[in-house]
């Protein structure tokens, strides 16, 4: 019987109503991917915290979608595109998966999009950071969620800027995303009135940034930018507090700072560090009550990303089941369609481009004595809204938006 | 103010200083590892798991037992080294006259092992550690500002390099292990116990990684990725000191410092890779390294 | 490294060779032809993607064993004729898409070979432990000219390279033509590889490494000899490099990475150094646990275990699973 709507289904779909795809669940099965570094430099970012927050997802669902169960998949990806990529071609060549979500390092989440784009499936994009991901590399077939590196650079820098920070020392990871961060924020600085003085672009990873701080005393700059991430942008904040950089009047900006980052390094190295981020647990009781929910299960507070996985599953599984059906385009349509109101964001948007465009936070990392609690981190000073923090269409050079 | 190649000299001098300090770490770790090459013909590849070690040992004996810093720096490489006399014995020991690709893989086997538990008990994040109170602050050298701690780093770093040299070159021990290196079983019929020299060695190379690991904690991240990084550049520093010389470890560690630290004044992209060129070019000339002799 | 497989069990082993020699070649034939039989029908059952995946490392793993198991060369620099057979093509196939699948792949692989023959020429006078240093540090300088090169693509890595057309009219986009082309690739580099080894050229290796001073007295010019053996070891990785790309359709950073070089010698090592057969098992063990594991609830752990299996490896099985095995049967059917 199904077996035969589903043939008339084809029928029809093909022979009439070619430009509309069908309404159907593949498989009769909701197949999720989790690709992420589970093992690497950005595990605590992403990693099996992120994976929970998924399974949380589904809980939430009940397991199944009108009917249909939802089988999760889940790979580490070891940071490296060949494995990333063979891990997603063979997902949706052997199990016909429908969406991948997690993805972190650029690199990978830029081969994982191709073979996405070539079999037409879905990808949810949480831990990446590269805007060019919805810029020049943009596809029908992937949806950025959480943030940045244009809405963390411009959120920071704007906010640095208005204080008087004119003069700016870039310190750049040498490699595509430490550039694409150094550009946009290049941009950014001077269009309001800034100058970049110096900047210095250091191998990627690297052991020792004594020099570069030194360097960036030596420029006479009034803020030093690092445009770096993850153990290097760590290591270098440890060694400007070390050279006093802050005392000598300079100030320091982080352009890509995670909740862990901070955690790991302590307040004591990072206190008064501004930073823009998309989502932070402690910012009202919506949030609280979900990331108590998550710290049982994971014994540590979600990072933007992991609470970016919740948010994009769940909005993608509200619209498989509004459109009663797994095909992409017609679940990327209904999620396009519909604005995103849940923990994570407040009227957010998913534009053409593939950009979830949500408000973002201006954040302060606390003074040991200002923190009560070990993930007391950040006070939140304003609200950024999303039509200001994201690169707008306007500026695009997605192929989607010139046509 | 006077200026050279286009960067005022101050400036030079400044960043000179802190590659002799990067020089220090390199000087300490590579010769751990010449030590270890010239009597076991090992090249350890686990010298950056067991620098790691001496990190986290550190961080974990003051989190679990409120173990200062000071104190740390006896105990991180007391228990490394222990921990790299069992290795030895229950490991090495079976591998001995084999070919030194061997030793080689086992220890990159190690490495692999160490550095994976470590990963998956502390993540990759990485936690720092607290400076020792007596040791914050800084000199204002007039040409910068110079940190405490890495004033002591050097310090420290260069006096125990200096012990072991003497050690080795001018006790009756060194010159024991000197011997046990040209031939070990004309040193068995003299009865000395060559197989607890070898030990002892392989402890004390894995010592000296976690001394350095010590020194390392308070100003770089503690992860369990920290060594892998490092390894394979000091690997070079010993090439190019020539594989064995404990004097060629030392000097070379030093200068590959000020020439990193000079590279990343003028072409910091390449920082991570002079010393590869270096390592060519210094092979294509004398093959057996600065300081080595040919064999 | 001269001294690499000198102890007394393999001086016995090459006494009774040539008794051995006749039963090994028969017994080497139907492992050849068991293997075939399974190659050709593998992809109606496991996914070709793996298995293409399994062939270019194969490939790779014996491209190596012809440097270290017959040539007693220890090179860490092999990522380097990897990567580059890999930009190489995928650089080529990107850039003139109207050009055959088949003559990118040859772009790549005379590329490694060149470059093959710049390592060697600066390596190859270099014995054992500082060899392995020289190019160690050449691959360093390599991998440094990708990362800073645009055309590479940095860290992000050249992606979408299209498979294209074979000889014009073989439509590479289906897993099933990309396989039985990477299959016969696999075989004609396998081949080579034997047909070297026991041509006369490859008899003279062997004296090489089993005592140079001899061969040098003998009249043999050892270091052209050597550096012959590593031009076409690098030309056979960058052929797997080349080949690997296209099946992916992306070149990273990983290839070119010392890491890569340190996995190759894990795979050799594993199989067994200087066997026919061994390259093969060790790199089919090693892709496929970290494929599998890593899709697994043990993904965490893929170091780790790669860890023990090293260890074990080298305390246990130094010979190689291969060569481990061809003693058992040695032993039982004598």
């Amino acid at each position: 019987m199904k077996g035969l709507r589903k043939a008339i289904g084809l029928i029809v779909a093909a022979g009439l109503l070619s430009s509309t795809a069908q309404a159907a669940i593949s498989d009769d099965e909701i197949r999720i991917g989790y690709l992420a570094d589970m093992s690497g430099t950005y595990r605590d970012l992403s990693g099996p915290g992120g994976l929970e927050a998924l399974k949380m997802a589904v809980e939430d669902f009940g397991g199944q979608v009108n009917g249909k169960k939802i089988v999760l998949f889940n790979a580490d990806d070891l940071n490296k595109p060949d494995v990333g990529a063979n891990t997603v071609r063979q997902w949706i060549d052997e199990k016909n998966v429908d969406v991948v979500t997690g993805l972190v390092a650029t690199s990978v989440v830029m081969a994982v999009n191709k073979i996405v784009e070539q079999e037409n499936k879905l990808a949810l994009i949480s831990g990446s950071a590269s805007s060019a991901l919805t810029n020049e590399f943009c596809s029908p077939n992937h949806i950025h969620w959480v943030y940045d590196t244009y809405a963390l650079s411009n959120g920071t820098a704007h906010a640095v800027l208005q204080e008087g920070g004119k003069d700016w020392f870039i310190l750049a990871a040498d490699y595509a995303f430490g550039h694409a961060l150094e550009a946009d924020l290049t941009k950014v600085i001077e269009a309001e009135g800034g100058k970049v003085v110096g900047k210095v672009r250091h191998p990627f990873p690297s052991n020792d940034f004594s020099s570069y701080i030194l360097q960036a005393q030596g420029s006479g700059a009034e803020v030093v930018a690092l445009a770096n991430a993850g153990a290097d942008m760590v290591n270098a904040l440890q060694t400007a507090s070390q050279f006093g950089l802050s005392q000598s009047g300079q100030k320091l900006a982080g352009m890509v700072v995670f909740l862990n980052d901070v955690h790991s390094m302590g307040l004591e190295v990072t206190q008064g560090l501004m930073l823009t981020t998309g989502w932070y647990w402690d910012m009202n009781d919506e949030t609280r009550e979900w990331a108590q929910r998550y710290h049982k299960r994971v014994g540590r507070m979600p990072t933007m990303a992991q609470a970016g996985v919740y948010s994009s599953t769940i909005h993608y599984l509200n619209a498989v089941k509004a459109t009663d059906s797994d095909d992409s385009q017609v679940v990327r349509s209904k999620m396009i369609e519909t604005p995103i109101n849940d923990m994570f964001a407040k009227n957010g948007k998913i534009r053409e481009d593939g950009r979830m465009v949500h408000d973002m936070y201006l954040a302060q990392v606390k003074t040991p004595a200002e923190s009560k609690s070990e993930w007391d981190l950040y006070n939140i000073l304003r609200t950024i809204p999303g039509e200001q923090a994201y690169r707008s269409l306007a500026d695009s050079q997605c192929k989607l938006i010139k046509n | 103010m006077t200026i050279l190649f286009g960067v005022p000299l101050s400036v030079l001098l400044g960043q000179l200083l802190l590659g002799l300090i990067n020089g220090a770490f390199y000087a300490l770790l590579s010769l751990g590892l010449a030590i270890i090459f010239g009597l076991l013909r090992i090249i350890n590849f686990a010298h950056g798991a067991l620098y790691m070690l001496g990190a986290f040992v550190t961080l974990l004996s003051l989190q679990y037992l409120g173990v200062n810093y000071w104190f740390a720096l006896f105990l991180a490489p007391l228990t490394v080294g222990l921990i790299g006399m069992l290795i030895e014995k229950y490991l090495l020991r079976r591998i001995t006259g084999e070919d030194h690709l061997y030793g080689l893989l086992l220890t990159f086997g190690l490495a692999l092992i160490i550095e994976g538990l470590f990963v998956k008990l502390f993540g990759v994040s990485g936690s720092s550690y607290p400076m020792p109170d007596a040791l914050k602050g800084g000199f204002n050298l007039g040409f910068m500002f110079l940190p405490k701690y890495r004033a002591w780093v050097i310090v420290a770093a260069l006096i125990v390099c200096f012990v072991t040299w003497y050690m080795i070159e001018r006790t009756r021990l060194g010159s024991y292990l000197r011997a046990g290196t040209e031939n070990p079983k004309l040193m068995q019929a003299f009865g000395i116990n060559v197989p607890l020299l070898i030990t002892l060695t392989y402890g004390y190379g894995a010592a000296l990684a976690a001394f350095a690991g010590v020194l390392a904690a308070p100003i770089y991240p503690v992860s369990p990725g920290m060594g892998a990084n490092l390894l394979i550049v000091v690997f070079a520093v010993v090439v190019i000191g020539g594989m064995g010389s404990i004097m060629g470890a030392i000097v070379t560690g030093l200068l590959m410092g000020l020439i990193e630290g000079l590279t990343k004044v003028f072409y910091p992209e390449a920082a991570n890779t002079v010393v590869f060129l270096v390592m060519v070019l210094v092979l294509l000339v004398r093959p057996a390294g600065l300081f080595g002799k040919e064999t | 490294m001269s001294d690499t497989i000198k102890n007394p069990e393999q001086q016995q082993r090459v006494r009774v060779e040539r008794e051995r020699r006749i039963a090994a070649s028969r017994r080497n034939k139907i492992f050849f032809a068991v293997f075939i039989v399974i190659a050709l029908v593998a992809p109606f059952g496991i996914y070709p993607v793996f298995l293409m995946k399994l062939l270019c490392f194969a490939l790779f793993a014996c491209a190596f064993n012809l440097l270290l198991g017959y040539a007693g060369l220890l090179s860490f620099g092999h990522a380097a004729f990897l990567a580059t057979g890999g930009y190489i093509t995928g650089f080529v196939l990107t850039e003139y898409s109207g050009l055959g699948t088949e003559l990118g792949i040859l772009a790549g692989t005379a590329a490694s070979a060149a470059l093959g023959l710049g390592f060697g020429l600066l390596a190859i006078r270099r014995q054992g432990i500082y060899f392995a240093m020289i190019t160690l540090a050449l691959a360093q300088l390599v991998f440094f000219m990708f990362m800073q090169s645009s055309f590479t693509g940095g860290e992000n890595g050249l992606q979408g390279v299209p498979r294209g057309q074979l000889f014009g009219f073989i439509d590479l986009q289906d897993n099933l033509n990309m396989y039985y082309f990477v299959l016969a690739i696999f075989l004609f580099g396998f081949l080579l590889i034997q047909r070297t080894i026991h041509s006369p050229y490859g008899q003279v290796l062997k004296a090489i490494r089993e005592n140079e001073p001899r061969a040098i007295s003998l009249g043999y010019n050892v270091d052209a000899h050597k550096l012959l053996a590593f031009v076409l070891s690098a030309a056979l990785t960058g052929l797997a490099g080349a080949t690997k790309t296209v099946v992916f359709q992306l070149a990273s950073l990983t290839d070119a990475h010392w890491h890569m070089s340190g996995e190759v010698i894990l795979m050799t090592l594993l199989g067994g150094v200087g066997t026919v057969l061994g390259p093969f098992v060790g790199a089919s063990i090693v892709v496929t646990l970290q494929t599998y594991l890593s899709n697994s609830p043990l993904g965490e752990w893929v170091h780790v275990i790669l860890g023990v299996i090293f260890v074990l490896c080298v305390l246990m099985f130094r010979a190689g699973i291969v060569g481990w095995f061809s003693k058992l049967i040695q032993r039982n059917f004598k």
